[in-house]
């Protein structure tokens, strides 16, 4: 099992860091065995190709805007994802699409790639989330287990 | 009649920035440059301890972390007037001198180099021919026959399925595209090998840092890596060793395959050392401290008005007074209230959106002045500094480069060259090369200060009541980089972050002087205004970096996807 679940996003700009903080809170309240590893991304770039690179599965979660009310929850899974990045919303240096090309062309594309997603409020320079986001990390936690159950990981939360 | 191109986003660079040129017979004949620049850094850090700052500072920017991390620990040091061990030096030292070349690598394959180099050229090379001419250039052991056929096929699977994946945005096939076959297939399969080996540099900054992305060492003070040559949990001796192997095999790269390719492309668009110079006033700072005070340091810096090398004037150190006062940035042309031109200790941000307009505001990017001038920074600005100071590898490998530039032209070139587009990539390339040999000292020093059994990193910070003021400076991979802190009552009571972008993306200043990409921009030649190559180029040859809006990603515009809420 070599699974990676990666939040990206920029802390300092409130409901943007609401990736780093879903995995933060995934890490909390969820044990998880060896073979899968949390990392919160930041607004790297290059810098994550080695840690994407040749997973069984990556969840990364992200903030998406999807014109639905804020603090909504999506998922998207295989092609659809690098899709999403390519646009050019991105100001990752090399983007998360790009990695993941970069993943294709050396042979280490990870076999299954999901996106979780939550609706952002406010993307203003802070630390704190808007209530509606903050309201819905552990939702979004919880789906992360989810996920890597259907996987076939064990996840066990920390009672 | 002049034809206005508008480029939005300018793409293969990190954050927002947007380029305007008026087209006239098929030359940029003015052009503005508006950034999208992050300028809240003081919003979060006002009444925090600075101590903490570094820790908020390396989220500004996803590529610069470690770099905005240097800077921070530097203001507060400098305020406080504190010494710094020398371990905690030299380690520090390594961390930027890895994280560099890394960027610099990164820069070159796979940030500019799809500006000249033509992917779908690359299929009709003959590998053997390849194979010739690259073992001509040097002793790099991936230089074979077989890798430039495997490189090959792999391509031709790509662009056969017509998914060309991460070569997707080029100007493939564009008439200002000139390399060989032979080249392109060269250049493109050192892209590829360039990704792993940016790689051997990260593994560098995690081992030190303890952690990437986003190192865990620093400290006001020192840093947080306890020495202890034995144990294992600790800086230990095989952890330094294989800090050396890393750091040859970075250096192997660079000398062999980096800085010949540089050299190979310069020689093919020669015609272009004619273009891009812009703003000629060129600034850096010293970097690579090597005394406790941070009065001595492995590279000089300066400044150079109007590309005169004979001109120059040093910076000295942390303390010198030409720099701490020399600085003030403009709001005239920038989305700010007012039109301001204040030192970075007085600033206020106080966004003022208007439209984009010509000749009033059009940017978030303020417009930074050295001596009341707009300057340009970056590898070509430290190069030329470092030159004109006698810096003895610097001249090594400037002439070496420009030597091999000349000869595989069949023609001198001199290093008048370097003010141009072409020119910031070779400094770049020149400053890779410095940078290894740098990077080889920094860790003899480590390794003999730590024989002589001095295993100290840290000092305690002590906070003064009161005001006090501090500028801390690095010469990051994109220039001149400084963290200006006012700290009362040992709380941060204002911070500004002036960092290499707005300086080379800068608007027009109080005195209506265009910034360094925009004057560079004047005289290029454009040959499809549809696909502006050229003025990519250009740009592109400075590393923009605005760091850091936004990177949510937004289903709204892209409608590529159906969303479905949970």
């Amino acid at each position: 099992m070599n699974v990676l679940v990666m939040g990206v996003g920029n802390l300092l700009l409130q409901d943007e860091g609401a990736g780093g903080k879903a995995v933060e809170e995934f890490a909390r309240r969820y044990r998880v065995p060896p073979g899968v590893e949390i990392l919160d991304g930041g607004t790297s770039g290059i810098e994550l190709l080695q840690y994407i690179q040749g997973r069984d599965l990556l969840i990364l979660v992200d903030v998406v805007r999807s014109g639905n009310p804020c603090g909504t929850l999506t998922r998207f899974e295989g092609e659809h994802v690098p899709a999403l990045f390519r646009d050019k919303i991105s100001p990752h240096q090399l983007g998360i699409s790009d990695l993941l090309a970069v993943c294709q062309m050396t042979d280490a594309m990870p076999e299954k790639v999901v996106l979780f997603g939550i609706e952002p409020k406010s993307l203003d320079t802070g630390l704190t989330l808007s209530a509606e986001v903050a309201g819905n990390i552990g939702r979004l936690a919880d789906l992360v287990a989810e996920e890597l159950r259907l996987f076939g990981v064990t996840v066990e939360p920390y009672s | 009649m002049a034809k206005r191109i508008t480029i939005d986003p300018v793409t293969r660079i990190e954050g927002h920035l947007r380029v305007d040129c008026e087209l006239d017979n098929g030359h940029v004949s003015k052009a503005w440059a508006s950034g999208q620049m992050w300028r809240g850094i003081e919003l979060i850090l006002k009444g925090r301890d600075p101590r903490d700052a570094w820790l908020f500072t390396q989220r500004i920017c996803g590529v610069c972390t470690t770099v905005h991390a240097i800077a921070s620990v530097r203001s507060v040091e400098s305020a406080l007037k504190m010494e710094i061990p020398l371990n905690a030096q030299y380690i520090r030292n390594i961390m930027i001198a890895a994280h560099a070349i890394q960027d610099h690598i990164v820069h070159f394959y796979h940030l500019s180099a799809l500006d000249w180099v033509d992917v779908t050229s690359a299929l009709r090379a003959e590998p053997r021919k390849v194979a010739s001419l690259a073992q001509g250039m040097s002793s790099w052991s991936l230089n074979s026959s077989q890798e430039f056929v495997r490189v090959q096929e792999k391509l031709k699977g790509f662009v056969g399925s017509g998914q060309l994946g991460i070569f997707a945005n080029g100007y493939w096939g564009h008439p200002a595209m000139r390399l060989s076959p032979e080249v392109n297939l060269l250049a493109c399969t050192h892209y590829l090998q360039a990704l792993e080996v940016q790689r051997k540099a990260n593994i560098i900054i995690s081992i030190l840092g303890a952690k990437t992305p986003h190192i865990q060492n620093l400290a006001v003070g020192g840093v947080a890596n306890p020495i202890n040559t034995d144990s294992p949990s600790t800086l230990s001796l095989e952890r330094l060793y294989y800090v050396k192997t890393l750091i040859d095999e970075l250096g192997d790269f660079v000398n062999n395959v980096y800085f010949t390719d540089v050299c190979a492309i310069g020689a093919s668009y020669r015609d272009w050392t004619a273009y891009g110079a812009g703003v000629t006033n060129y600034l850096s700072v010293p970097e690579f401290p090597l005394d406790t005070k941070g009065t001595v340091f492995e590279l000089p810096g300066g400044y150079i008005p109007a590309g005169d090398v004979g001109r120059f004037s040093p910076i000295r150190n942390f303390e010198d007074e030409s720099f701490v006062k020399g600085v003030k940035e403009s709001v005239k042309h920038s989305w700010y209230k007012g039109d301001s031109d204040r030192h970075p200790w007085e600033e206020e941000t106080e966004p003022g959106y208007t439209d984009f307009l010509d000749d009033g505001k059009y940017s978030w990017v303020k417009a930074p002045t050295f001596r009341d001038a707009p300057a340009q920074v970056g590898p070509l600005a430290n190069v030329l500094c470092l030159y004109a100071a006698g810096h003895e590898a610097t001249r090594k490998y400037t002439d070496k480069a420009l030597a091999t530039i000349g000869r595989l032209s069949g023609a001198p070139v001199s290093i008048e060259a370097l003010h141009s587009t072409i020119g910031r990539h070779a400094a770049r390339g020149v400053r890779a090369a410095v940078l290894y040999e740098t990077l080889q000292k920094q860790w003899q020093l480590l390794m003999d200060n730590i024989g002589k059994g001095d295993t100290r990193t840290f000092n305690q910070p002590e906070f003064p009541k009161g005001e006090v003021r501090g500028v801390g400076f690095h010469e990051a991979p994109r220039g001149v980089l400084s963290h200006w802190i006012v700290i009362a009552d040992k709380k941060i009571k204002n911070y500004q972050a002036v960092v290499p972008s707005t300086w080379n993306s800068s608007p027009r200043n109080a005195k209506d002087a265009p910034g360094p990409y925009e004057a560079s921009l004047v005289g290029t030649p454009v040959a499809v205004p549809e696909k502006p190559l050229e003025v990519l180029r250009t740009v592109h040859s400075f590393d923009p970096c605005l760091a850091c809006a936004i990177h949510m990603v937004d289903t709204e515009n892209a409608e590529i996807v159906s969303v479905r809420a949970l």
